[in-house]
């Protein structure tokens, strides 16, 4: 189970690496959309605000790219993992490599957003905390719903349309323990939020886990 | 009449709740006034909502362990009718909440999970409509009913403890237990509940009987024709 785990992983590293599409594609979505609210706004000065942009971008990004997640490779290709590896092993291996992705982007979003829009932070560690635990609970979310979504024919817009609703229980979380953390308080304070975010993401793996096997069956 | 005994009960409890509800005596709170009669109403459709949703769940567990589509069409049944609970619920919540908070919304952790639940809801009936196999249509909506379902629980039954809220029982609110459902209360809340509840299972029954009937009528056209080339 953890060598295919592992072995999948790889193999979607490798080829992320190999064609370097979906992470630039993101990436330079990022970029354009920050530069499109620097014109908007020019300097935030309002911390909620800058919050609420950095979230609403960041939100978009990775339903962007988990939603390419099962639907950038051909369905033949999976059946023939399906062959190799146990359904369990697919999605988790899925769902740890959009993780690592949307880490990535969140980074890199987090030092463009900084660069053009100004930056309210005071403590790094405490916000990039709340900003790692949160993408990793979008990227389990996503990585399920793109698996659901991608069966369907206009996958797009079913994949925002079934993901957004999903996404707001993190969303209401992080945006809280995010303001807590502009607000200085230190990681102690916030230990709630940061507890339920992991709680959430630990559920939300633990379904995609049971209910996986039931999406690839044909 | 025997297995109808409980369509029955649902008849007469709505009416007990309707009439004792509306003649029976409340307690007097400032700025509820009168409209208190509204939780025999207004917190009876959020518990038949929650128990549509679950037999809806039910149903679509039961769907991925057997793949009956009678079992699929009974999830789906079930959910509707959770929708219009919902839907029931929101408004008379909206009307109450006009009258005691002065806003037909308001950003509260309990609307905010309603809003959510209705969308997740309505993006079940989509997913099921863009899905045109039967078989697929029934496994995939049912997973999506799954997992829709255990984030709806944590939305609105583990956040807002972890917010502030209007209602009664959060962000130092005082609870129904307290004192808001005095015991006279009670003895026309429970018996509301337990009506819609029944009345849900009834009305997604008898739809359902129209569906089988229709399948059945589609089944025999298909026969026939068949017959005739």
């Amino acid at each position: 189970m953890v060598k295919q785990l592992v072995a999948l992983l790889r193999k979607d590293v490798l080829l992320e690496f190999r064609q370097r599409y979906a992470l630039f594609s993101i990436l330079l979505y990022v970029v354009a959309t920050v530069y499109i609210s620097y014109l908007i706004f020019s300097n935030i000065k309002d911390v909620r605000t800058w919050n609420a942009l950095f979230w609403i971008i960041l939100i978009f990004a990775s339903i962007n790219s988990a939603g390419k997640s099962f639907s950038n490779e051909s369905e033949n290709r999976f059946w023939y993992y399906y062959q190799l590896a146990s359904p369990q092993a697919v999605i988790l291996s899925k769902i740890v490599y959009n993780t690592l992705l949307i880490w990535i982007i969140s980074l890199i979003t987090y030092i463009i957003y900084s660069w053009f829009l100004g930056n309210h932070v005071t403590n790094h560690l405490h916000f990039l905390a709340v900003v790692l635990l949160g993408s990793a609970s979008f990227s389990g979310i996503l990585t399920v719903v793109s698996a659901i979504a991608v069966k369907t024919n206009n996958n797009a817009t079913l994949m925002s349309i079934l993901s957004i609703p999903l996404l707001l229980p993190a969303v209401i979380i992080i945006v809280k323990a995010s303001q807590l953390s502009l607000m200085g308080m230190s990681m102690a304070q916030n230990g709630a939020y940061l507890a339920g975010l992991l709680v959430l993401n630990l559920l939300v793996t633990a379904m995609g886990y049971l209910l996986f096997p039931y999406l690839w069956r044909e | 009449m025997k297995k109808n005994w409980w369509k029955v009960l649902a008849i007469v409890l709505i009416l007990y709740s309707l009439i004792a509800g509306f003649l029976g005596d409340v307690p007097r709170r400032d700025i509820l006034n009168e409209s208190i009669r509204n939780l025999y109403f207004h917190v009876a459709m959020w518990f038949a909502m929650i128990a549509m949703m679950g037999a809806s769940l039910g149903y679509s567990i039961k769907y991925l362990s057997g793949n009956h589509l009678n079992i699929d069409a009974r999830a789906n049944l079930f959910a509707e009718m959770g929708l219009v609970f919902s839907i029931l619920g929101i408004t008379t919540g909206s009307i109450w909440a006009k009258f005691t908070w002065g806003a037909f919304w308001t950003n509260d952790a309990k609307l905010n999970g309603t809003a959510i639940t209705i969308l997740i809801y309505l993006a079940y009936f989509i997913l099921r409509g863009s899905l045109d196999d039967r078989e697929k249509r029934a496994r995939i909506s049912a997973v999506y009913n799954v997992f829709a379902f255990v984030l709806m629980i944590v939305f609105i039954g583990i956040l807002p403890r972890l917010t502030d809220s209007l209602h009664p029982g959060n962000g130092g609110n005082p609870a129904f237990s307290q004192y808001d459902l005095d015991t006279n209360m009670r003895w026309v809340f429970y018996p509301a509940v337990v009506g819609w509840i029944l009345f849900g299972i009834w009305v997604s029954g008898i739809r359902y009987r129209l569906y089988s009937i229709k399948e059945s009528l589609d089944q025999w056209r298909n026969d026939s024709s068949d017959q005739l080339h």
